[in-house]
Parts: C-alpha cells; sequence; structure tokens
C-alpha cells in the first residue's frame, strides 16, 4: 500500500482550520466510536482492544490490552494520560492535543469506560499552554454535550476527567514519575518493585498509564472494529504510527504511516513525507526513536518502522521521533548537545545519573571545544559503561529509571561509528565543522 | 491525619504475609528470612553486609544513592539490583562479590567523589566518614574527574543548631526523609533537581524541629554538622560509653562520647524498645550543661546571715548533719522533708530514701513537684509499655503536649499512627502536636474531666458532657476507643498532666474512673521529668516505701532492714511547702529541686524557703533555690556516674560514667551515706552495685533483677520491671551488630576498641547468664495497687467573670539544663498567652496585645494572641518560661486549688 | 487561618483545584501556576499560602517548585522567552537564534533585561520540533524563527501588538473549566461514591455472570 492510501486513523481531521471543535468533530464521526463501546460489555471493550496489538505510543511499546489487564482486581481503578511528550525531537502528541483534543477524550472514555474507572487524569505538558486551553474547551463542551461527566450518553457510566498541567520536567513522562508529579510532589520515578502502576498506582490504587496518541486510536477501533486495524502494520506492529521527523529533511513534521510497511527512507525521502534531505546532501546518521535512542547509519535507512524490526538492530523505535543528521553535522556536538540534555533532565535521584549526566556533559564539551584528550574516549565509554553496564541495548539498569541508561546511547553512538572524529577534535584541538 | 500514601516518598513494595519465610542464597549461602524483607536486611542478618549509603534501617527506603547493587537472579539470567527495597524471595540467588558488583559499586563512589569536595582535613566528619571509609576500602586510587567541580556557597545555618555545607552532600535523602517520614515537620527538602539538586529550608523558616540533632547524626557525611560539636573534637580523640537520656523520663539509649574529660557528643543508640536511634534536640545537646563553667564544685555554707562560703566536704557535712539533727530533735522527725531526687540515679534515690526514711524517720519526701500525679496511682494501674502502646488499637492520652514532655515518646506513637497500627484519641484542654495525629481530639476546660471521661468511656450520655464538646470528635473517639473492646484491652491511657493549672488529683481521678470503665486497659505514665520513675520506685514519696510498696504494708518488711520507718505517711511537696511557710515545718532538703522555677506556684515556694530554718540544697548548680539554701553540696551529674535509671514504662537502663565530676562534686548516694553516717545512722552500703543488689533484695517490684540480668544480654534494652510472673523468654538471637552507616560516629569509636564495646552483645554461649527467672517474692511485701478513688478537691463554680487557666511545659524551658547549655538557651521562648479570638475580644484587644491577669496569689502581665483551637473560658500560658522571674505564670498558679482562676485586665 | 497574599479570586478557584483530586496535595502544581499568574512568580507569601491550602510545608511547597522549570521562585521578566536549543532545533540554528537573542536584548541566557520585560532562557525541547527553530514567548510558540523575525517578534511584543496572542507572563490557561461532576465538595463525595459502588457492583455482577 502506498502511503497515501493508507487510512488515517488518528489524523483525519488535522487537515481542518476547526479540528479542535466539537462542531467538526461531530461532523467527521466523532463521539460514535464511544456511543457503540457503550453498547457493549466494558470486557467486550476492553478484548477489542486487546485484539488489535495497540502498541503504547509513549516509548515503551506496551501493548494496551496487555496493560489494562493487568489491573489489580477490587479498586476503582484510575485512568491517567500522559500527555507529556518531552522526548526532544517528538512532537506528535503536541499535535493531538492541540488538533483533536476530542478524538482524545473520546479515547480516554472508550479506555475508562473499559476498565471502569471513575476519574481520569490528563497529565498535559506545561508548556503546552494552548493545547491546555483547547482541551480545557473541549472537556467544557464533551461534558455539555454528554460525552463526559455524569450518565454518559445515557448508559449509567460515569466520568470525571481532569486536565492537570504539567510545569516542566521532562521526567515527568516516566508514567511513575509523571504519578509523583500528579500527587502534587517532585517528580520522582518510582522505585521499583512494585513494577506496574496497574497494582499500585495513583494514591497506591491501581492505575493505567497510557499515552495520549495511544488513546487516540481507540475510537477509529470502535467504529471499524479490530479487523480493520490488524489489516494494517504486519507483526506486533499494527495500525499506523505518527512519526515526527525533524533535523536536515526539506519538510520536517508529524506523518502518520503505516507500521512495518513503510521504511525509513520512505520517510525521509517520499515526496509526499519527508522530501529528502535539502542542498543534495547525504544522511550521516538518523536517531530512530527519540534521543534516548542508539543511531543508525545510513546503511539501515531501509529498515521497516516496526517495533521489533528496530529492536532486532539494537535500538528503539521509542516515542516515534526521527532525526536526520547530514554530513555537516557535528556529531560530537549532537552528542553533547543530548548529553547536555540529560544532565538537565536527570531528576537527581541516582547517582549514576545524576553525577555522571554532569560528568560526561563536561567531558564532552572539553572535546568539542578543542582541549580533549585521547584518553577522554575511553574514559567516556567506561563512564558510560558505569551508568549502563555492557552498553547492551535494551540497557542494563543501575538506576531507578531507565534515563540514566538511555544516556550513553547518543555517546556510544558517536563514538562507535565517528570515532574518527572525535580523535580530529583532540588532534586538531578545535571542532573541524565550526 | 495525613493519607500515608500521599505522603510517603516512594510507594514501597506491600510487605508479605507475616510469619511466612523464604529461603535464598547470598554468595552460595543458604539464608532464611521473613518475606518481604529487604534484601540488604536479610543480608546483614546473615552475616553479609552489603555496602549502602541512602538505606536506613529506620526508614523506608528509596535507592537513590545506588551502592547496594549486587547480582540477583531473575527470569532473564542475573542483573544488578539494589538491594535495600528488593524484598526477598524464595530461590533467589544473590552474588555480592562478583567483578560486575565491584564494578558497579566503585563506579557509583566515583559518582559520588565527582562533586564531592574531598576537604577531609578540615570536616568534622574526617576519621569517621562512611564516604570516605568506603573510598578508601573501594574505591579508585585516582580520580578521573579533571572538571570544575559544583560549588555551593560554604555552611550555611539551617537552625541555630543545624548547618549545612551544600558541597559535602551526596542527596542521600536521609536528612529530609528524617524529617518527613520520622519527624512529620518537613521543614528541610530537596530543593531543585538532578545535579543542582540541593537540602535546603524555606528561606522564612528555620529548620527548628526539635528532632533535628537526628539529621547530623544520620547525615554520611560531613555536610550537616551540628553547632555545638562542630570543631570540637576529631573522632579519634574520642573514647565512649553507653548511657541513658535522663534528660526527660523516657530513657533513650546513648552513646556519650568525650575527648580530654569533656563531653563532646551524644548519638542516639538503636534500642528497638525505647528510642529507635532517635533522640531530641534537647537531651542530644544539654550535655552543654555537664561542661559548663557554672557547675558547682565546692561546698558551700552560708555564713551567718551573709554569703555562702566554701567550706571542706568535712564541714559541709557536719554542719547539714548537725542543723537538721537539730531540727529533728526540737520538732521531730515530720519537721524534716525532702524534695526532690528525679535527677539521681536510682541507687542514689534508693540511699536517699534510706536516709529520709530509715535514718531521719521522715515520711515527708516527694520526688515529684507539685507537677505529678499521686504516686499511688501511677505505680498502682497496670501498666503498659511503650511498645505496648505502638501496637494498641485504641491509645488515649490524658496528658501535657507529649512532643513538648517526652518527645521521642511522640515520635514512637507517631509512627505509630502513621503505620496505620493505632488510632489516638487525645484529651487537652488546649490543641498540641498530637491533635493533627489524633482521630479525635477532646477538649474540655480545667474540672469538666470528670464528665467529659464520664461520657467518653462510662457511657455516660451526651448530655452530660462538657458544654461545646464537639459531637462528631465524641463520637469519633468513642469508635475509636470501640476497637480497643469492651474491657479495654486493646486499649493504652498515656496518662499526665494536661495541664498545671488543675489540680493532679483531679486527672488521677480521671484516669481512675477511666480504667474502672475499661478495667483491661493498661496506663502508660507521662511523667517528664529525669529519673522521677525511679525516684518514685525507689520510695521518694509520701507514703511508700521502694519497690511500689506502701508504707504500711511495707512496714515490717522495711523494719527488719532498715531498722525503722516513719510513722505515719507523710506531705507531698504543696503540703511541705505550706507546712514549711507555716512554720509546721522547719526544715527542707532540696535534691536537685529548684522549687522558686520548678513549683507551679512561685508565691508558696518564696514563702516556704523564707519561713524554713534549715534549706539544704544538694545540686549541680546554684539554681534561684540552692542560692537561698544554708549549705549548698555540690552534686555529680549526668554522664559522670554509673548506676541505673528507670524509666516510664518501668524499665530499668544502665547508666555509664564517661566523665569525672568537676571540682569535688560527690555522688548523690555518698552524701547520703555520709550524712546518715552523721546523723547516727549507717545505711550499709560502700557503692553503686552494693545498692543494687540491695534494691534487687529488697524492692518487690525489683526481684530477680540481678546485676548479671542487667549486664547480660537480655539487659541490652533494660529490663521492665517487674518482671513478668512467667520467666522472661530466652534470646535466641545474638543481637545484630551496630550497621556502621546507621549512625556513623558510634561504629567508628567502636572499631578503635574504646569499652564498653557498643552495640555489640556478648556471644551466645556459655559465658550467657541464665535468663531471669520469675521472681520470689517469698517474704516481700505486696506491691501497691492503686486505690479504686482517691479525693480531689472540689470543683469551685465558674466565676462568669474570670477565665480558667491552663498551663503546661515547653521543652525548651527556664530550667537549669537548657539555661546552663550555651546552644539551647537562645531557644527558650517567652510566655506568651493564648486565647480564643471572642475572649481577646472580649478582654478589649480584638487580635491580641498585652494583658493582665490577676489570680488570687498575684498578678502576670504577658501577650496575649488568638487561637481558637481553644475553648472558649480559657487562658493558656506556658510555664517557666518568664524573662525572668516574676513573669513566669508560676506567679499567678496555686497548686493546691483543684482549678485556677484568673481575670484579664488591659493595660 | 488564610494568609490572605492570594486574592479573593485567585483563592476561589485555588479551592476549585483542591475540590477536583482526591488529596489537596494534588492540586500543588496548578495552585503553583495560578499563584504565578497573578504575581508572575511565586513569592514567598504565595508559597506560604499554597502550603497551607494544600496541607504541606513551605519547604515541601519550594522543594516541590524548584523542581519544574516553569515555577519560578525568582522574579522574572514581563516575557519570558524560552529559545530551544535541543537536537532538532539545533541543527537548524537554534544557537545561532540564541546568540542573536542575547545580543539583541543585551542579556544573557538566564538573565532579565535591565527594564524587566524580557527573561531570556535556553529551553529544552519545545515539542515543536517541526518549525524548528522555535521559542516560546509566556508559552505560547513562534517557529521557523530567523534572526530578523526574532528582532520583530520582539518588536512586535514591547509594542503591545501581540497582546491577544500572548498574554502576561504565568498566565497558563485562560479557559476555565466547566464542566466536572462536582458542584460542592459534599456532593461530589457523594457522587464519587455513588459511581464508585455503581461500577463495584457491576463489576461484581458481570463476574458472577462469567462464573
Ligand atoms: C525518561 C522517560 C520519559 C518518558 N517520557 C514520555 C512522554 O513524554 N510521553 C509518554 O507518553 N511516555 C513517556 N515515557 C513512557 C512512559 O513511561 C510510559 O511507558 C507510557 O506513558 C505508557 O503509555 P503507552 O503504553 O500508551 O505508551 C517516558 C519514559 C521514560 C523512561
Ligand atoms: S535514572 Fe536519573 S532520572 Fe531516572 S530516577 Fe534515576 S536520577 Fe532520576
Ligand atoms: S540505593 Fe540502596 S542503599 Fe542507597
Amino acid at each position: 500500500m502506498s502511503p497515501a492510501s493508507v487510512p488515517r486513523i488518528v489524523t483525519s481531521r488535522l487537515g481542518y482550520e476547526d479540528s479542535h471543535t466539537l462542531e467538526r468533530y461531530l461532523s467527521s464521526g466523532g463521539y460514535e466510536g464511544l456511543r457503540k463501546a457503550l453498547t457493549m460489555h466494558p470486557e467486550q471493550v476492553a478484548a477489542e482492544v486487546d485484539a488489535v496489538s495497540l502498541l503504547g505510543r509513549g516509548g515503551a511499546g506496551f501493548p494496551a490490552g496487555r496493560k489494562w489487564s493487568m489491573l489489580r482486581k477490587g479498586p476503582v481503578p484510575y485512568l491517567v494520560v500522559n500527555g507529556d511528550e518531552s522526548e526532544p525531537a517528538t512532537f506528535k502528541d503536541h499535535l493531538l492535543i492541540e488538533r483533536d483534543p476530542h478524538q482524545l477524550i473520546e479515547g480516554i472514555v472508550i479506555c475508562a469506560y473499559a476498565i471502569q474507572a471513575a476519574q481520569a487524569f490528563l497529565y498535559i505538558r506545561g508548556e503546552f499552554a494552548l493545547g491546555l486551553e483547547r482541551v480545557t474547551a473541549a472537556l467544557n463542551d464533551a461534558y455539555e454535550h454528554g460525552a463526559v461527566g455524569r450518565d454518559i450518553f445515557g448508559s449509567g457510566f460515569s466520568l470525571d476527567v481532569v486536565v492537570h498541567p504539567g510545569a516542566g520536567a521532562y521526567i515527568c513522562g516516566e508514567e511513575t514519575a509523571l504519578l509523583e508529579s500528579l500527587e502534587g510532589k517532585r517528580g520522582f520515578p518510582r522505585i521499583k518493585p512494585p513494577y506496574f502502576p496497574a497494582a499500585v498506582g495513583l494514591f497506591g490504587e491501581p492505575t493505567v498509564v497510557n499515552n495520549v496518541e495511544t488513546l487516540s486510536n481507540l475510537p477509529w477501533v470502535m467504529v471499524n472494529g479490530s479487523a480493520a486495524f490488524t489489516a494494517l502494520g504486519a507483526g506486533r506492529s499494527t495500525g499506523t504510527r505518527l512519526f515526527a521527523l525533524s533535523g536536515h529533511v526539506h519538510n520536517p513534521g508529524v506523518y502518520e504511516v503505516e507500521m512495518v510497511k513503510t521504511t525509513f527512507r520512505n520517510l525521509v525521502f517520499d515526496a509526499e513525507l519527508g522530501g529528502g534531505v535539502p542542498g543534495g546532501r547525504q544522511v550521516k546518521a538518523l536517531i530512530p526513536g527519540g534521543v534516548s535512542a542508539p543511531w543508525f547509519g545510513p546503511d539501515l535507512l531501509d529498515l521497516p518502522l516496526g517495533q521489533d524490526e528496530v529492536a532486532d538492530k539494537g535500538s528503539m523505535l521509542g516515542s516515534g521521533s526521527v532525526v536526520v543528521m547530514d554530513d555537516t553535522t557535528c556529531t560530537v556536538r549532537a552528542a553533547w548537545r543530548i548529553t547536555r540534555f540529560f544532565r538537565r533532565e536527570s531528576c537527581g535521584q541516582c547517582t549514576p545519573c545524576r553525577e555522571g549526566s554532569g560528568w560526561l556533559e563536561r567531558i564532552l564539551l572539553r572535546i568539542e571545544s578543542g582541549s580533549g584528550r585521547e584518553s577522554d574516549l575511553d574514559l567516556l565509554m567506561d563512564v558510560c559503561d558505569n551508568l549502563s553496564p555492557g552498553l547492551a541495548w535494551p540497557p542494563q539498569q543501575t538506576t531507578i529509571c531507565v534515563l540514566g541508561p538511555s544516556i550513553p546511547s547518543s555517546i556510544a553512538s558517536g563514538i562507535r561509528m565517528f570515532r574518527d572524529e572525535f580523535l580530529v577534535h583532540v588532534k586538531d584541538g578545535r571542532c573541524p565543522y565550526a | 491525619m495525613p493519607d500515608p500514601t500521599v505522603v510517603s516518598h516512594h510507594a514501597i513494595a506491600p510487605r508479605a504475609e507475616p510469619g511466612a519465610a523464604v529461603t535464598f542464597t547470598v554468595d552460595g549461602k543458604e539464608v532464611t528470612a521473613p518475606a518481604g524483607t529487604f534484601l540488604i536486611a536479610a543480608a546483614e542478618e546473615a552475616g553479609v553486609y552489603i555496602p549502602r549509603f541512602c538505606y536506613h534501617p529506620r526508614m523506608k527506603p528509596v535507592g537513590m544513592c545506588r551502592m547496594c547493587l549486587v547480582e540477583v537472579s531473575g527470569p532473564r539470567g542475573f542483573s544488578l539490583q539494589p538491594a535495600c527495597y528488593l524484598p526477598v524471595a524464595d530461590g533467589m540467588e544473590v552474588v555480592t562479590t562478583s567483578d560486575k558488583v565491584r564494578k558497579a559499586q566503585d563506579g557509583v563512589l566515583e559518582f559520588l567523589l565527582v562533586n564531592h569536595p574531598l576537604d577531609c582535613p578540615v570536616c568534622d566528619k574526617g576519621g569517621e566518614c562512611p564516604l570516605q571509609d568506603q573510598v578508601l576500602a573501594y574505591g579508585p586510587g585516582e580520580s578521573r574527574f579533571v572538571e570544575e567541580k559544583r560549588h555551593w556557597a560554604k555552611p550555611i545555618a539551617l537552625s541555630e543548631l543545624v548547618l549545612l555545607d551544600r558541597e559535602r552532600c551526596i542527596q542521600c535523602g536521609r536528612c529530609v526523609r528524617f524529617a518527613a517520614e520520622i519527624a512529620g515537620e518537613a521543614q528541610i527538602d530537596f530543593l531543585a533537581r538532578g545535579d543542582t539538586m540541593e537540602v535546603n529550608i524555606f528561606e522564612e523558616v528555620a529548620f527548628t524541629s526539635y528532632f533535628s540533632g537526628n539529621t547530623v547524626q544520620i547525615c554520611p557525611v560531613g555536610a550537616l554538622t551540628a553547632t555545638p560539636y562542630r570543631f570540637t573534637a576529631r573522632p579519634w580523640d574520642l573514647d565512649q560509653v553507653e548511657s541513658t537520656c535522663t534528660t526527660c523520663a523516657f530513657g533513650c539509649r546513648v552513646a556519650v562520647q568525650s575527648s580530654a574529660n569533656r563531653v563532646t557528643r551524644l548519638l542516639g543508640m538503636d534500642s528497638d524498645p525505647v528510642n529507635q536511634s532517635w533522640l531530641c534536640d534537647k537531651g542530644r545537646f544539654a550535655y552543654e550543661a555537664v561542661n559548663s563553667d557554672d557547675r558547682l564544685t565546692e561546698p558551700l555554707v552560708r555564713a551567718d546571715g551573709g554569703d555562702l562560703d566554701v567550706v571542706s566536704w568535712a564541714e559541709a557535712l557536719s554542719e547539714t548533719a548537725s542543723r537538721l539533727a537539730r531540727v529533728r530533735e526540737e520538732h521531730g522527725p515530720g519537721s524534716v522533708g525532702v524534695i526532690g531526687g528525679a535527677r539521681l540515679s536510682n541507687e542514689d534515690a534508693y540511699a536517699w530514701a534510706k536516709l529520709a526514711k530509715g535514718v531521719l524517720r521522715t515520711d515527708n519526701v516527694d520526688a515529684q513537684l507539685g507537677d505529678g500525679l499521686p504516686a499511688e496511682v501511677v505505680l498502682g494501674l497496670p501498666r503498659a509499655t511503650v511498645d505496648e502502646a505502638c501496637q494498641a488499637r485504641c491509645v488515649v492520652t490524658l496528658s501535657g503536649d507529649l512532643r513538648e514532655e517526652l518527645p521521642v515518646l511522640f515520635l514512637r506513637l507517631r509512627g505509630a499512627v502513621d503505620a496505620g497500627t493505632t488510632s489516638l484519641v487525645e484529651i487537652s484542654p488546649r490543641p498540641s502536636e498530637l491533635s493533627a495525629l489524633a482521630a479525635a481530639s477532646l477538649r474540655y476546660r480545667p474540672g469538666e474531666l470528670g464528665a467529659l471521661v464520664d461520657v467518653l468511656a462510662q457511657g455516660g450520655s451526651g448530655d452530660a458532657a462538657p458544654r461545646g464538646l464537639d459531637a462528631r470528635a465524641l463520637a469519633a473517639a468513642r469508635a475509636a476507643l470501640a476497637e480497643g473492646g469492651d474491657q479495654g484491652e486493646g486499649v493504652v491511657l498515656v496518662l499526665g498532666r494536661p495541664s498545671l493549672a488543675e489540680h493532679g488529683a483531679l486527672v488521677a481521678e480521671a484516669a481512675l474512673a477511666f480504667v474502672r470503665a475499661l478495667p483491661r486497659a493498661k496506663v502508660l505514665p507521662a511523667l517528664r521529668r529525669g529519673n522521677v520513675m525511679g525516684a518514685l520506685d525507689m520510695g521518694l514519696a509520701p507514703g511508700l516505701l521502694p519497690g511500689r510498696v506502701s508504707l504500711e504494708e511495707g512496714r515490717g518488711w522495711y523494719e527488719a532492714a532498715w531498722g525503722g520507718v516513719p510513722e505515719a505517711a507523710g506531705r507531698d511537696t504543696t503540703a511541705m511547702l505550706e507546712a514549711l511557710a507555716l512554720g509546721q515545718m522547719k526544715a527542707v532538703v532540696l535534691l536537685g529541686a529548684d522549687v522558686l522555677g520548678d513549683f507551679p506556684d512561685r508565691r508558696l515556694a518564696e514563702r516556704a524557703l523564707d519561713a524554713a530554718d534549715v534549706v539544704v540544697a544538694v545540686d549541680t548548680f546554684l539554681s534561684p533555690s540552692s542560692a537561698r539554701a544554708h549549705v549548698v553540696l555540690p552534686a555529680s551529674g549526668a554522664h559522670e556516674r554509673t548506676g541505673t535509671t528507670t524509666n516510664v514504662e518501668g524499665r530499668v537502663t544502665r547508666l555509664g560514667q564517661k566523665v569525672v565530676a568537676p571540682g569535688q562534686c560527690w555522688s548523690d548516694w555518698m552524701i547520703a551515706a555520709e550524712l546518715a553516717a552523721r546523723l547516727g545512722g549507717d545505711l550499709g552500703v560502700t557503692g553503686v552495685a552494693e545498692l543494687w543488689d540491695e534494691i534487687e533484695r529488697l524492692a518487690p517490684s525489683h526481684a530477680g533483677v540481678t546485676r548479671a540480668v542487667l549486664e547480660g544480654n537480655a539487659g541490652r534494652d533494660g529490663i521492665v520491671v517487674p518482671l513478668p510472673a512467667t520467666p522472661l523468654p530466652r534470646p535466641t538471637r545474638r543481637p545484630r551488630p551496630f550497621d556502621p552507616m546507621a549512625t556513623p560516629g558510634i561504629e567508628q569509636v567502636e572499631r578503635q576498641g574504646a569499652p564498653p564495646r557498643a552495640g555489640l552483645a556478648e556471644p551466645l554461649g556459655g559465658e550467657e547468664p541464665p535468663a531471669p527467672l520469675a521472681p520470689s517474692t517469698g517474704g516481700r511485701p505486696p506491691m501497691l495497687r492503686a486505690p479504686a478513688h482517691i479525693d480531689a478537691p472540689p470543683v469551685p463554680r465558674r466565676d462568669g467573670y474570670a477565665l480558667l487557666l491552663v498551663s503546661g511545659r515547653r521543652l525548651y524551658d527556664g530550667g537549669v539544663a537548657v539555661e546552663t547549655s550555651e546552644s539551647l538557651a537562645p531557644l527558650a521562648g517567652t510566655a506568651a498567652a493564648r486565647l480564643h479570638s471572642s475572649e481577646l475580644e472580649h478582654a478589649g484587644v480584638p487580635g491580641g496585645g498585652r494583658l493582665r491577669l490577676r489570680s488570687a496569689t498575684g498578678t502576670l502581665v504577658v501577650d496575649a494572641h488568638a487561637d481558637d483551637g481553644l475553648p472558649v473560658g480559657v487562658v493558656w500560658v506556658p510555664f517557666n518560661l518568664g524573662a525572668d522571674s516574676d513573669s513566669d505564670v508560676g506567679v499567678v498558679l496555686d497548686a493546691a486549688a483543684a482549678v485556677n482562676d484568673v481575670r484579664l485586665e488591659t493595660l | 487561618m488564610t494568609i490572605g497574599h492570594l486574592s479573593d479570586e485567585a483563592r476561589r478557584r485555588a479551592e476549585e483545584l483542591v475540590a477536583l483530586y482526591p488529596h489537596p496535595r494534588s492540586a500543588l502544581i496548578p495552585i503553583c501556576h495560578l499563584a504565578q499568574e497573578q504575581d508572575g512568580w511565586l513569592t514567598p507569601e504565595a508559597i506560604a499560602e499554597i502550603a497551607e491550602l494544600v496541607g504541606l510545608a513551605p519547604a515541601e511547597v519550594v522543594g516541590t517548585a524548584t523542581f519544574y522549570d516553569m515555577l519560578h521562585t525568582e522574579p522574572v521578566g514581563r516575557y519570558v522567552i524560552t529559545v530551544c536549543t535541543n537536537i532538532a532545533c539545533m541543527l537548524r540554528g537554534a544557537y545561532e537564534l540564541l546568540e542573536h537573542a542575547e545580543d539583541r536584548l543585551e542579556v544573557r541566557s538566564g538573565g532579565t533585561t535591565a527594564d524587566g520585560t524580557f527573561t531570556l532562557e535556553e529551553a529544552e525541547c519545545l515539542a515543536d520540533c517541526g518549525v524548528a527553530p522555535v521559542c516560546q514567548v509566556n508559552h505560547r510558540f513562534f517557529g521557523n524563527l530567523s534572526p530578523a523575525s526574532f528582532d520583530t517578534l520582539v518588536e512586535d511584543l514591547r509594542a503591545g501588538r501581540l497582546d491577544g496572542e500572548v498574554p502576561p507572563h504565568g498566565t497558563l490557561v485562560r479557559v476555565r473549566r466547566q464542566g466536572g461532576l462536582r458542584v460542592d465538595p459534599e456532593t461530589v463525595t457523594t457522587e464519587r461514591r455513588q459511581m464508585a459502588e455503581a461500577i463495584a457492583s457491576r463489576a461484581e455482577a458481570s463476574g458472577d455472570s462469567q462464573t
């Protein structure tokens, strides 16, 4: 199937100026999925979602249906929606929140119905001021319309949705840090065990945490059925997925493409997608799934955009962001900038992450600015190894959450793929690209 | 009560079913531990010590430092896991010594040093620093870190007592966790994040918690230091003994450290049934008083009508003896009295009881200063231990503010409430720190206690409840109490003095009524002063003899042992002072008792001292009262003596001598023995050990508590007297050696072999003394049982124009311990009155202002503030906090009155 | 006891926020935003009052607030300009833009202009990489920036031409929540309980029907 003929599951309304309004939403089939879901038994709804292998779109790629089935039985669970999108170069949830809030709300209500939650919290990255306004307005309308609140569409099911603004901290995207933040605390990821919020989550109660994009798929799944969804993609990677494409491409932006059937090359080069690298320059490296992911070289451009396919090559699709670096890019600088990000965003709990991120950043900056030593390369690798023993992917963890062990990704990728470039910095005492 | 899941920093794995045991291996060795135990603790129990920084055995784990990583088997092979919060599981294989583990731990140490200033030579912690030790033990030889370190402004004062050097901080969070989790006062927290994260206070609120010193104790580096200790000693110059803090009656176990015969530091020892390693700041820092230059060092005798002159002991003793003998001869034994004794050890108190009752034959003896409760009630009610209180379904506090009076008992109860095991009912005329923890707080006006207990415990109808009692609170309190069972089997009453301005007999009678209604409830006394419980046990109370025996029932036994006892029951302190004032008594010995400052009726105390023919003071300081004595005998104080002390639950623990008393101070028992000799008696003892042997032999309550028992393994945490009828269980497990990280300074000293070895028990085996047997009571008189009722003075009808006075103690007061401790003295506040805003309006000072309180005994001018937590009709003024003696609430208090009325006047 | 730093309106909204959550502490961050809407930053007075509103010690409020980049415990300018320099923007000239901004505003990143109009900050990825390089002004996005368009932006801000689009610093959400299950806290509690009970009994019934 060519990209153009694939149904648009979560972006169908984005062409309209008024895509965020209830009027537009209703006129384009909005809340039909919910109406249908409400006629079904909650467990049937959950089963339908389980059947489509909807891999979580937040980064970890855990199937949504499986996650819901892990809820500790008994207490009424909470639904928490992860709209904290802060992974560098990821900007797809941002789009969904601002441009199609009703689709998200509908997805939330469907999920809440399936798991029988009574209250849902929509945690939205604080910097999304417009998104927060749009979602709040949409919620007001949805309450008014009877799609949220008491006795939704006369079904007897009631749900309260609370929009909760974040306040600027990347780590609050990690689901347990998000829960802490939602409880009004510092965003410190929780220690595990307990491993899953499904057992002990918000306020100690069983909780489902799902990403904005994950839930935005639900209305379509309800209306079109699981078969239509699994007809797209292949293997575990079913349906479509949003990819945020950025860096050295003609048309940076968010694209909904069919999973597995599309390759990195399609994404970067197809005219209706990325449109290629400007100035006829070459792809030097790409970051396949957010800055936590190890880099790929141009040799992997033909790899399909599938969760397992990418994992097999030692990286991840992660948050669905692809950064293209062309041959004018200084990879030392890129690695430094990414490490600097982790230094600024480490929550500070774990010694290796708190101290290691800063140490690595300072070494990289020293190399980039021309004061590096050859031995610094081994030092970098060894410090990385102390953060993530064996430097394997998925990483071995010495820390509470995976932020720490993700720090080495770009550094190890940089040194492994472009060792010479690092050495030139050392030898010349300056950045060759400056 | 805040919801614990919301307050806690992290969700922790729910503990497994109690009783279930799991088996796993550590380095190939098979280990069994209760399910749910954290690996770090289970391994330690099995003799494998896993390094750590952030984990503290008395706090919830947070897994922040990552020092405890070990390899643990899992479905996907071995992986590095933090031992501090991983619950052990059946079949788990743990490796703590592999190369991978060592690399991870070395890596963490190296990371910790990235921003650490390595200023060990100028750091207080140098020499006892776990970071330093571990780096020396495992760390990399040379730092690979060449970049610029993080810089912070040098030490900042978090409070008057605690300084913070942020550059040294390793972000283990122990201090902030202690403040939030244990003390419940989150005055310090982490600020910012990542590698800019620092511990700090909110700029407007200092770290004034009464428990702040604990954060210094548990800081694993030199980031937190205490002003009294800072730069006073190097760890290698210190040596230590184990002892018990006698600043209040809770009896926290401490390690007392000294250098060059000066006490330099107290560290809390981890005694599971008592303080669980915590101390309050007053207990921790009041050692400054011991070192004070103002200590009495020589005997003093007043020249006729003149000044106190230094004399020899021989002269002072014969002067004392002849004066007392003369009075006794001329006016009879009842004309002599002894007030005080809570400062004394058990042995000292016994010697003084024997001197007073056996030699002088006066029963006018009272260790309580009118601020306690009738001794026969305190000693005669079925006693609860602290652990029993913390495990009771319902704890009822009928006491002063425990955080002010018995701070670590407050911590223990707070922990119990926080853990959800206990619900608390507070009965008090005023809001206190307990109120926030309580399932229900019942407010009453002085005089209404009987009615309140009636509706609460005896099913009295709500109509009879005190006017204005919150019906919801009453219902909640009744519900909480009902949880404790019909007979009160799950109920513990914490019994002290809710107010010093309400007669103790009223409180005692209310307590008796409570126990009549719930006969299986137990009582934990909340008397606060030093070794007051030991003093009462030793007979320093009217009508009593050593061992919780009444004068009448013990008469034969002690006549035989001592050669004689007083003829009739004597007076308590209030009655003694009245008798002195009226000339019915002529002589008084003040045993460390400053009646002018400490007795809740200053005018009466003044009249009594003025009128007395003979005032003898045995003291460590020249207090306002001892300054008016005819003879002053300098006594040795805390950390200068051996012996035992007894806490509120009746736990007898050993005192360690760390320093030699200054000048010519003598032990109190020696003074008693020498005086006895000069009074024609003979105490028949030449040392503390003999005194204890005699106590064990004679006192019914102490039967079986031999020195061997006290000094053996079973006595490590002290022995609660009396021994139960069934033998104490023999300890089955050797107490764990000290975790060098739990309280760094203790371990360090121990490693140097300073005797006695802190916390390390003798190995179990042949030498272990036999487990204590149930005492044979043959021949001994029976122990007291509390009377069914006691006479309380009638409560007068309330005067509609007056307010009822409520008063109580603050931790930092005008007492000797605080005043003579340089660091604590500035912390004592000034007395300000609090009343309901409607009363302030009535008085014509809405919003607060200066007021005069007038009572039958005097007037007092204070600032008044609004506090709507107080019932209408009362005024609260803290006791012993006056800027000078005439501005203390003691001047308007009448200790003999049932309740104290005061009128408000604007100025 | 009310401390009275927050305006009556802000206080009322804060109390509404508290009522939205099962535990008051959850409202901490939303209330911090509210206090910033009033003062532009978190003043010590506001911190003390927030602590009282959500039942925490003030140290916990600063401790939490300082964890988050958007909450300021020091005064900031009328316009807080945050320039993203993270990887996607960096690849498209963000550092050059930041340098230009520093020159143009005559202030180093992290500082506030002498007249108190602008605070310039370097941001981590703002999730608008499709139009890199980007910046936010008081959390409103401006993308595809060049030095020239940045200058125009600054001029427009100075001249007040963007007042409709860019509210004063601290204003996060201009739309007020209207829906909601709750009218007053009592009703909320009852509603919540009824809903939970209904769900529980339904779950029980469905469990029964399946077994
Ligand atoms: C450091 C870190 C940052 C994360 N940030 C985000 C994020 O911004 N948005 C998100 O949806 N998930 C993020 N995640 C993943 C979440 O922890 C979680 O897996 C996800 O929200 C679950 O939703 P899903 O199953 O629908 O993907 C992050 C994870 C980590 C470790
Ligand atoms: S790995 Fe880093 S971000 Fe994650 S919990 Fe540890 S310190 Fe925080
Ligand atoms: S992480 Fe386990 S002791 Fe610190």
